[in-house]
């Protein structure tokens, strides 16, 4: 085997009430399958989760940390964004 | 590491006195077959060849404990002595040991440790499926159905790594069909009948090993091939005597590294 070290993984894992796959972290890998199967030994250990998505994290575009002035500061104060003067029945369940 | 069940499965086979004696020696069989392989697994903690394989060997060796603690528990009820899991764990020595040969070899580079696993996990995975599904006494099919779901995964694991590493590098290659062609001779020992297994077919406890062997050089076969790796003949010498008793050298090392704490301090808890 060469000294290459494999690919980097992001991991997200649905919980077991959870209803989105949340991140939990990375780990290496060869190829997706064997990164599923690391992720399911490296942090489901305590049946935290009930699914799996692995993606290579070269594919992950994120956004620049010296552009969180212009991408987020004009959000604040206009609370009229926040859906929060609704009431919502309890019939609708989870938003 | 294990207490007497208080509220356990009505099983006429513990309190049989007449199957008594090859039932407890069957019992210390799968017990120890998963202690003696979940602790050659373990000496791998901190050792792997990457953090994500240690990982998944300390989980495998995890598992493998946790079986012991049932197989072991429940020999300790046939027993009837009064002896848990840990006594026969911990208070034992290597002649009254009952794993096969080829769970206390040294545990290799990461082909002979894979291979081997594969190899047991093979066997392990008919064993248990046929023992969940149709074991006469309803206390191994408990065991078996618990130990079955993780013995799935192991399974899965090492057919995957035993095919990636067969069909990998040349390096990586030749050290498979090395490690293949080792362990190969000590595969013979899971098949072997003896006084305890026919006892144990007759009781309708556990299956007829012939019929294991033939699902198992299939499902075996199968893998290598992908693996490209060349099984050696079947039928071929067999290194037998594990299941009696009668052990290689490299038992003794196991013992005493694990029940030196014991040994040394009776009684030792944490």
């Amino acid at each position: 085997m060469s000294k290459k070290e494999w690919p980097l993984w992001e991991v997200f894992i649905r919980g077991q009430h959870g209803l989105n796959h949340r991140h939990v972290g990375s780990l290496h890998a060869p190829d997706a399958e064997m990164a599923i199967n690391h992720a399911r030994d490296v942090y489901t250990r305590r049946r935290e989760g009930v699914s799996i998505w692995v993606v290579p994290s070269k594919d992950i575009t994120a956004s620049s940390p010296s552009e969180k002035g212009p991408l987020f500061d004009p959000a604040e104060s206009k609370t009229y964004r926040h859906p929060t003067f609704f009431d919502i029945p309890d019939e609708v369940g989870k938003m | 590491m294990s207490e007497m069940p208080t509220n356990a499965t009505a099983d006429a086979a513990v309190t049989d006195q007449a199957l008594q004696p090859a039932f407890f020696d069957w019992l210390c069989r799968m017990g120890d077959n998963a202690l003696v392989l979940g602790h050659r697994t373990s000496e791998w903690c901190g050792h792997g060849p990457v953090l994500e394989e240690d990982i998944a060997l300390a989980n495998t060796a995890l598992d493998l404990i946790g079986h012991t603690q049932m197989w072991l528990g429940l020999a300790g009820e046939v027993e009837g002595k009064g002896r848990d899991a840990d006594a026969l764990a911990y208070l034992r020595d290597a002649m009254k040991f009952r794993n096969f040969l080829l769970v206390e070899l040294p545990r290799g580079d990461m082909a002979v440790t894979m291979m081997r696993e594969f190899l047991f996990d093979a066997y392990h995975h008919l064993l248990l499926a046929w023992l969940s599904e149709n074991s006469s006494s309803p206390r191994v099919s408990e065991i078996a159905a618990k130990a079955l779901k993780e013995v799935s995964y192991h399974l899965d694991r090492a057919s995957d790594i035993v095919v990636r590493l067969g069909d990998g590098t040349a390096e990586s290659h030749r050290r498979m069909q090395d490690a293949l062609d080792l362990l190969w001779p000590y595969t013979g020992e899971m098949f072997t009948s003896d006084e305890v297994d026919r006892a144990m077919v007759t009781a309708g406890i556990a299956p007829d090993l012939e019929m294991l062997r033939s699902k198992w050089e299939a499902s075996v076969r199968d893998i290598l091939e992908e693996a490209t790796l060349k099984a050696p003949d079947p039928g071929g010498y067999a290194h037998l005597g594990g299941k009696q008793g009668r052990h290689t050298e490299h038992l003794g090392y196991i013992l005493a590294e694990m029940q030196f704490l014991q040994r040394a301090y009776p009684g030792a808890s944490w």
